[in-house]
């Protein structure tokens, strides 16, 4: 309790500091917000622009000026979508990248873990390395080549699913699977192998020489401690799905967040950038912990630590 | 006690290895396949950028992966980014060893308050998106590279340049596992016996790292290596696909794939333009990712999963 508490408190200053070098970050990129568009802008309007969202001030001032506005839990104007908040921006776009994250990450684990599950089972057999292949299989294609031949086939040729948009159940399905397929694969070889070390550990057989069922062995003793890597994975792979995915949102023109992160880092938005840099951090780090808390739950060994 | 168990631990690392069908194979197949990258520009009877009126003709005797837009061998073409996308794969690869085993090595052996800093380093990198840092390095090498063509810098040189900074943003990214295996191993290594007895004899830091600490972490970078490649691999391939890696007319896999997807109309479906190069992508990852597992068992017997069948 008291290694978690210290945690929680550590949490803040890591924050400052990821802020303050992302907020630097942005800004050694060469060339600035105002570049691409109005190319012809006159340095006055230039100068203009940079004075009015105080980008011609040191940076040292200009990140003590974001973070008074972040304490009134204000991110800053976008600098590249007008009369826009990166508030809104987020507000906006966050909801549709949570649910498509939330599914597919349900996506790779309800498949993930009964196929590693599974596959553990089946020791060299041929369906052990049917298994193994099929998810090596799914880490070796990502989801940028999934998606475009879904589309290809189910969409374009077959017409069973629509192209792209974000709209009904059905619109759903092929951006899920696209995005989920890779890491259902990375889930499935993480079970396998967690599954594979537990089953050699004592307690197994112990378990066993007590005369428990098969079934409850496998499913209340050995399932428990398996499925730790899965959990510890499972932090950053929910942070990553839940702040949206460039390609997917990409192809299948979803209006998430996923997109923001990449144009807004090549078109110099410079608040853009921080705001769903410490989105994502803040994610990362809370959802570390509390995979913390988990292995307190599933293994006993932790605890007595 | 059979002959193998008389060995070094290298020579029953090597033989685990060797009876490992899986692993053998791909090494097999993936020297092969950077054999024929290598040699292709001797071999091929195209040009890679040569474009010509035969646009997007499906695969056939003359073209055996077909024709892109511009009436290019697609073969060449996936043949030329292949060899792309091993050599950013491997040399980043390289370069993420580089960094994380000597981080993680002074960390781990230095320990107390710099071992704590150099830790909260990586775990701050690692909550910073790593998308923002590669595209802010790229950019800014992009910068300059747009003045050194002003200066009148060849193709050629700022080809390179841009290679080498595809090499140096994936490996920059890329290290932060490998500091923190490496670091668990030495923060063991560290109190053994035999490093003490080293340090008692009045060996300095210098020779004990070096000799001492180093040697016994190969193994697991090795391993660590293995799996890094892949996903080197993998990355690059999706920062071309993004158009931020490698530029035209010079191609990688992932460039290719991103050229595919663009060619998907309800009209005409090219496919050979998007599967033969997620193909050869897909099948370099596999055996990337089979090598991987089976140096993994090798090397690192404590995971290495039993051979026996189930009991």
């Amino acid at each position: 309790m008291k290694y978690l508490l210290k945690r929680l408190v550590l949490l803040p200053p890591l924050l400052l500091v990821i802020s303050f070098l992302a907020f630097v970050l942005v800004r050694l990129a060469p060339g600035g917000p105002f570049d691409r568009e109005r190319k012809p802008a006159s340095p006055e309007i230039e100068r203009a622009l940079l004075a009015r969202y105080h980008l011609d001030e040191p940076v040292a001032r200009q990140y003590v000026r974001f973070l008074a506005g972040l304490v009134r839990g204000d991110f800053g104007a976008s600098l590249k979508y007008r009369n826009h908040t990166v508030s809104d921006i987020i507000a906006q776009g966050l909801p549709v990248s949570l649910t498509l994250g939330m599914l597919a990450f349900g996506f790779s684990m309800g498949l993930g873990i009964p196929a590693g599950f599974y596959g553990a089972l089946r020791r060299g057999q041929w369906r052990e390395h049917g298994v193994a292949l099929l998810t090596l299989l799914a880490v070796c294609v990502p989801s940028f080549v999934v998606g475009p031949v879904l589309v290809m086939l189910l969409a374009v040729k077959w017409s069973v699913f629509p192209v792209a948009l974000w709209e009904s159940p059905l619109h759903v399905v092929l951006p899920t699977a696209s995005l989920g397929v890779y890491f259902a694969g990375k889930v499935a070889r993480l079970m396998r192998e967690g599954m594979v070390q537990t089953l050699r550990l004592e307690f197994i057989q112990t378990a066993r020489a007590k005369g428990l069922s098969e079934t409850a062995v496998l499913l209340r003793h050995a399932l428990r401690l398996a499925v730790v890597p899965v959990v510890s994975y499972s932090g950053p792979l929910l942070a990553d799905l839940l702040t949206g995915s460039f390609v997917i949102e990409n192809l299948f023109q979803i209006p998430g967040i996923g997109v923001f992160m990449v144009n807004s880092s090549l078109s110099r938005d410079y608040p853009m950038v921080v705001g769903l840099v410490l989105l994502y951090a803040i994610l990362l780090l809370l959802l570390n912990l509390i995979v913390d808390l988990a292995y307190h739950l599933l293994d006993p060994r932790v605890r007595h630590e | 006690m059979s002959e193998a168990n008389l060995q070094s631990p290298t020579g029953r690392a090597w033989q685990r290895f060797k009876s490992n069908r899986a692993g053998w194979c791909s090494a097999w197949f993936l020297a092969g396949f950077v054999l024929l990258a290598a040699l292709w520009p001797a071999l091929a009877p195209y040009p890679p950028d040569a474009i010509s009126d035969a646009q997007f003709r499906p695969p056939s005797a003359a073209h055996w992966f077909g024709t892109d837009v511009h009436g290019r061998d697609l073969l060449t073409r996936v043949l030329y980014g292949a060899r792309i996308s091993l050599l950013v794969g491997g040399v980043g690869a390289g370069v993420s060893l580089v960094i994380g085993v000597l981080w993680g090595a002074v960390a781990g052996y230095v320990g107390g308050r710099l071992d704590g800093l150099m830790m909260r380093i990586v775990d701050v990198l690692y909550a910073l998106p790593s998308i923002v840092f590669v595209i802010v390095l790229l950019t800014a090498l992009n910068g300059i590279l747009d003045r050194s063509q002003a200066r009148g810098w060849s193709g050629e040189t700022s080809r390179s340049v841009q290679l080498l900074g595809l090499f140096v943003g994936l490996g920059a990214i890329s290290w932060l596992t490998m500091a923190r295996i490496v670091r668990g191993e030495v923060l063991s290594l560290r109190t053994r016996p035999f490093v003490e007895a080293s340090r008692a004899l009045g060996a300095g830091h210098a020779r004990i790292l070096w000799l001492h600490i180093l040697p016994n972490v190969v193994g697991i970078a090795i391993v660590y290596l293995a799996l890094t490649v892949p996903a080197v691999v993998l990355y690059e391939s999706f920062l071309s696909y993004l158009g931020l890696g490698i530029q035209p007319p010079q191609a990688s896999l992932g460039s290719l794939i991103a050229e595919g997807a663009s060619q998907i109309n309800p009209i005409r479906i090219y496919w050979w333009v998007i599967v033969f190069p997620a193909a050869t992508l897909a099948l370099a990852l596999l055996a990337l990712n089979f090598l991987g597992d089976a140096l993994r068992d090798a090397l690192d017997p404590g995971s290495a999963l039993d051979q026996s069948p189930a009991h």
